[in-house]
């Protein structure tokens, strides 16, 4: 991570017409911390030094370290270990096989896999609208003038204030009245559901695009413009192009999110068959949490994986994404 | 242009055919448009005849969508539904096939859902706190009298008896009857009796085949015995006539509501005990005794939920109790990780420290993991039977880490801590980065400490920064569901409450378990009653805050 990107945001606009504020920015940050290195050469090194200087840092980060990843290795311990139990999973990594594995897939009233496809396909279907519907908004308020804009951006930075879960008794009484009408995108169904989580597709990711749309030179539009391209041109060919990455970071973490949604979720998915993660390894351990707890832990390492391992794939992103967000205000 | 570019660098720099200002642009220079990232090659007349042919295909499906949605409506008869649809149908085709008015275009797909799925769903919560829907209470009134009269059904006495044959089409059974005077009629559950002159007869005279339905044998009959006996149909539309209902398959009896609807009166009478039951005014029906029959219907009953959830002695303490932990819970929560977060930020923010990037890669799995997962799996080691904590760690202790309600709402601060500090970890490392190194530079020539530089320049540089996304923080703990319900599930239960409500209860956990529980009957008045109390309270500690980090950006700048 570079804290220069930090910047961006802020600086961008106005650097457009002057490119020499630019590696000025980006010049400042890379000397932090580093007032020690005359003394260094001065002092000899001893091991209480070293300790004062450094040492105690490793110690605090190998502390913080267990305390991260200790649960980690546990459920995956469990998950390896098919005695099944909580209590026999207290031995870490004492067997290791694919037994809870086999047994998380042969069990019909359990249905994992469908579980998990129902997860991808409403995270993808709802992170991919997400991100399409987030980026025409952030496009408007970017490029656009209009009456009420100001409004308009300070109202959605309002609105995310407020998440949609606090309002699932109406929104369980809303589908439920949809279904009456039209079954199909009431209760029960996943494509109810989507659209539900679309009602909080603009709020905070449109914040975070409005600020990184900002950072392409309006320029670029212009000159576009002259050449004859429409707006869908310029959205499309131009300006979606340049800000892939926060569309990624947007993706990303809207999929993270509706993967763990769990309150609307059960709510609206009341078939077992059409449950998410979620939900179905929810409600299947809470029953019988100690009995069931390796073919959880199988579970729950199948359900973390992809999810961690994209994380971890486009780590580098989300944390300027965050960042982003956050030096921005 | 590499799409890390903008991660990377700071701004993009402008590009060589596009001049800074509009001035610059208009100069014949357009013929280094082939080298611009995605400037269009086509003609522009191509491509707006190739977009009017999008357009008007998306805006077909869309309206052909809209079409049958207001089909249905209107089949349905929910005159108000169908007409705020109609709007809003009118209203995207005005403001896609009008000219100009380019944001619209942009903005109405995300806004309609936004205004339907965030903004109306919260009046709609508001609504719905000011009635008393919910089990016992969730139809009109005219719906609730037709239920009490089918559900108290009895026999009536010396009634004549039926010969029953049991029917089948599609996967619906259908009682088939002949009454003494030999005439057959068929029938079921919400299909009143309709005579059928040419059913086909047995030896007995008794019908037992009707044309597009087939006949039951008795091996089938014994086989769906459950889903027979459960039928019970109407003589006519009204319910006050009574039903058929038979008791094995070969037979049928005439049963009469046990509670008699007098309209004139709007009151039932019991007709064994001759016990009177009047609208009580609040939904239901009730004797002079004060006991009301369990089908109710919805009203409005003003601020009753609200005066209810701080004057029931049921829900007044615990309440209170939910509220104070909620606060505490968020306010400690943001402290916490904010605190751990901060503290290692400034521990490796330093360039030359070995193995950094291992460092902060294992420190951010917690984040990455989903959140609903990481309250099961803690739920697994801090189980006070069987869990890794008491039996491998402390050698087979029984401390109640969550049961019991101290030690539980620690458990909980911890697991949250654990699940939030990789957060504010990343977000103060950005932060910290991004501060001016001169001042730091500045403070140290003028003889300050590292203590006094922190807390004087770097500390409050920093809160302005940050300020706004620990206020988010805030928002969000306070509403942390996931990590409670998945812990805890809110217990241990208050003993002083026969209600489902616990030590770690928030007010948003209490919001499903009031709406959606097991056990209680859902009451969706109440629920929605305490979510507006949520809305109001994270309202009023949004505006405070956003208001002093404006106050603390005007002084620092």
């Amino acid at each position: 991570m570079n804290g220069s990107t930090a910047r961006t945001g802020t600086t961008a606009a106005p650097a457009a017409g002057s490119p020499a504020t630019g590696p000025a920015t980006a010049g400042t940050v890379t000397a932090a911390g580093t007032d020690v290195h005359q003394l260094k050469q001065l002092r000899r090194r001893t091991f209480g030094a070293w300790f004062k200087d450094k040492g105690w840092r490793h110690l605090v980060g190998i502390a913080v370290t267990v305390f991260a990843i200790f649960p980690l290795l546990y459920v995956l311990s469990a998950a390896f270990n098919s005695t099944g139990t909580l209590v026999g999973s207290n031995a870490l990594f004492s067997k290791l096989d694919f037994g809870n594995f086999t047994a998380l897939f042969n069990d019909p009233s359990r249905p994992f896999g469908r579980w998990f496809v129902n997860t991808m396909v409403v995270g993808v279907v709802t992170s991919a609208a997400t991100v399409f519907l987030g980026a025409m908004a952030a496009y408007a308020f970017s490029r656009m003038r209009f009456k009420g804009r100001r409004i308009g951006l300070l109202s959605l930075l309002l609105l995310q204030m407020f998440p949609q879960l606090l309002a699932v008794v109406a929104i369980f009484l809303l589908l439920s009245g949809i279904s009456e009408v039209i079954p199909a995108l009431g209760l029960g169904s996943q494509l109810g559901l989507i659209m539900v989580y679309l009602g909080g597709a603009l709020g905070v990711n449109t914040y975070l695009m409005y600020g990184f749309f900002n950072t392409v030179p309006q320029s670029l539009d212009e000159a576009a413009k002259i050449d004859g391209a429409s707006h869908v041109q310029i959205f499309f060919g131009i300006i979606l192009r340049l800000v892939t990455p926060i569309l990624a970071v947007v993706g990303l973490l809207a999929f993270i999110g509706i993967s763990s949604e769990f309150v609307i979720a059960s709510v609206v998915l009341t078939d077992p068959d059409s449950q998410t993660l979620a939900v179905g390894l929810y409600s299947f351990v809470a029953q019988q949490r100690s009995e069931n707890w390796g073919v959880f832990a199988a579970g729950a390492v199948l359900a973390a994986v992809p999810v961690m391992a994209l994380f971890l794939f486009l780590q580098r992103y989300i944390v300027s994404g965050l960042t982003q967000g956050s030096v921005k205000g | 242009m590499p799409k890390t570019d903008l991660f990377q660098d700071a701004p993009p720099p402008p590009s060589s055919g596009a001049g800074p200002t509009p001035g610059a642009a208009t100069s014949p220079g357009g013929t280094t448009s082939g080298r611009r990232p995605g400037a269009p090659h086509r003609s522009s007349r191509q491509d707006s005849v190739k977009g009017t042919v999008a357009k008007i295909v998306l805006l077909g499906l869309v309206d052909a969508l809209a079409v049958y949605v207001l089909m249905m409506l209107f089949l349905s008869q929910s005159w108000g539904a169908l007409a705020v649809s109609s709007a809003v149908v009118l209203a995207i085709n005005w403001i896609y096939l009008r000219k100009g008015g380019l944001p619209a275009k942009y903005l109405a797909p995300g806004v309609l859902f936004l205004l339907v799925f965030q903004v109306f769903v919260v009046l709609f919560s508001g609504y719905i706190a000011f009635t008393n829907y919910g089990d016992g209470h969730n139809s009109t009134k005219d719906d609730a009298i037709s239920a009490i009269q089918l559900t108290a059904q009895k026999r009536v006495p010396d009634s004549p008896a039926y010969k029953a044959a049991v029917l089948t089409k599609g996967n619906d059974f259908y009682l088939l009857f002949t009454d003494p005077d030999g005439k057959a009629s068929i029938g079921s559950t919400g299909a009143p009796l309709k005579e059928v002159p040419d059913a086909g007869t047995d030896s007995t005279g008794k019908a037992n085949s009707v044309d597009g339905y087939r006949t039951l044998n008795f091996q089938e009959i014994v086989a769906n015995q459950q889903s027979i006996l459960a039928i019970t149909v109407p003589v006519s539309d009204d319910p006050a006539d009574g039903t058929l209902r038979t008791a094995d398959g070969s037979s049928a009896y005439e049963f009469k509501p046990a509670l008699t609807y007098d309209a004139a009166a709007d009151t039932f009478t019991n007709t064994d005990t001759g016990a009177v039951y009047r609208d009580n005014g609040k939904g239901a029906f009730a004797d002079g005794n004060g006991q009301t029959l369990t089908t109710g219907w919805k009203i409005d009953v003003g601020m009753d939920n609200f005066a209810r959830a701080f004057t029931d002695p049921s829900l007044r303490g615990p309440l209170l109790g939910v509220i104070l932990w909620t606060f505490t819970f968020a306010v400690a929560s943001v402290a916490l990780t904010f605190a751990l977060g901060l503290f290692l930020a400034i521990t490796f923010n330093r360039e030359d420290l070995r193995g950094k990037k291992v460092y902060r890669i294992l420190m951010i799995l917690p984040y990455a993991f989903p959140a609903f997962l990481s309250g099961l799996v803690w739920s697994g080691i801090l189980n006070p039977q069987f869990g890794w904590l008491n039996q491998t760690l402390l050698g087979g202790a029984t401390i109640g880490w969550l049961t019991d309600p101290v030690l539980a709402k620690i458990s909980v601060l911890v697991v949250n801590l654990w699940l939030g500090f990789p957060y504010m970890f990343l977000v103060c490392t950005g932060a910290l980065q991004s501060l001016p190194t001169e001042l730091d530079e500045a403070a140290r020539m003028d003889g300050a400490g590292p203590w006094r530089v922190f807390r004087s320049i770097k500390l409050p540089l920093l809160l302005v920064s940050i300020a706004p996304l620990l206020i988010s923080s805030f928002a969000f703990n306070f509403n942390n569901f996931n990590v409670i319900f998945m812990l805890t599930g809110g217990g241990p239960r208050f003993a002083d409450t026969d209600r489902d409500i616990g030590a770690t209860d928030i007010l948003i956990t209490l919001v499903y378990k009031v709406a959606f529980g097991q056990g209680t009957g859902r009451d969706y008045g109440l629920a929605s009653a305490l979510a507006i109390i949520i809305f109001i309270i994270v309202a009023t500690v949004s505006a405070i805050s956003f208001k002093q980090t404006k106050a603390l950006e005007d002084v620092n700048s």
